[in-house]
């Protein structure tokens, strides 16, 4: 065992219970509270990946921007499913058995494939994560299409999401 | 060092977590948590695939930036649906909003 492995498995665990915690728990807010931490976790296991860049805008995106507009949206939705009324609909065994044999599912796939144990390969001194996914997202020959796409996308979704919750006199 | 099996089986976990919560949450906002952490899962595999598969290919971190667009995206949209659907219906339930369901 090994320092890294330590951490990557309290990180691990910290997350998954949060994550179980954001599904099963009866308050909303404090589901919401729970997702921060799991983003949290997610954002570690990013930095334990070299991805410095994804680290910082896991925490930026995730629990700066979507995390406060959930807490928004279940602030002005409140007093509806308070603390009356069961949180799970009637079929939750069944989503239970499903996400199991996901779970089992992709174990069972994954450990028939070769590379499964692999260990990550060593990256350079000269290696630079960052500026080789800086330069491919404005290169015409890799990623910018997409990347304007993506852009697109937002604005429409953005506008979309201003007209849909309009309130029309 | 840690394995790549650590973070397939983390990933595999937390989708799964992501899909109960989807499956059988009654409120709406709560299922859409659920979608959150199954793109966090999918992103969680982008990344170490990249790290421990094709590290010299920058590809599995391009399309991880691509999946907080669309996570970012269908928040917004979602949370403004269910606020719409709120103000009219005064209700979040997933199972009271079926009129398409025929």
């Amino acid at each position: 065992m090994t320092a890294l492995q330590i951490i990557f498995l309290i990180t691990a665990v910290i997350t998954l219970g949060a994550a179980a915690m954001v599904v099963i728990t009866r308050n909303l807010v404090h589901a919401a509270l729970w997702l921060i931490m799991t983003f949290f976790g997610i954002s570690v296991l990013y930095v334990l990946l070299n991805a410095g860049f994804l680290a910082v805008a896991q925490v930026v995106i995730y629990i700066g921007a979507i995390s406060i507009l959930m807490i928004f949206a279940i602030m002005l939705t409140r007093r509806v499913q308070q603390d009356f009324g069961p949180q799970t609909n009637a079929a939750w065994p069944w989503a239970l058995v499903i996400a199991a044999a996901l779970f089992g599912g992709l174990i069972w796939i994954f450990s028939g494939w070769g590379n499964f144990f692999t260990q990550a390969p060593v990256m350079g001194e000269r290696a630079d994560p960052l500026r080789q996914l800086g330069m491919a997202l404005v290169s015409p020959e890799q990623y910018v299409i997409p990347f304007e796409v993506a852009s697109v996308m937002l604005t429409a979704a953005l506008i979309g999401a201003i007209m849909v919750a309009w309130e029309r006199k | 060092m840690i394995p790549l099996s650590y973070f397939l089986v983390f990933a595999a976990a937390l989708f799964s977590i992501g899909l109960y919560g989807v499956l059988a949450r009654r409120n709406a906002i709560a299922i859409l948590m659920g979608v959150e952490l199954m793109l966090n899962a999918v992103n969680i595999n982008l990344v170490a695939f990249w790290r421990y598969i094709t590290p010299t290919q920058i590809a599995g971190q391009a399309f991880a930036v691509m999946v907080f667009a669309v996570a970012a995206a269908e928040v917004a949209v979602g949370l403004a649906l269910v606020i719409s659907i709120y103000r009219r219906r005064n209700t979040v339930v997933a199972d009271d909003i079926d009129l398409l369901k025929f």
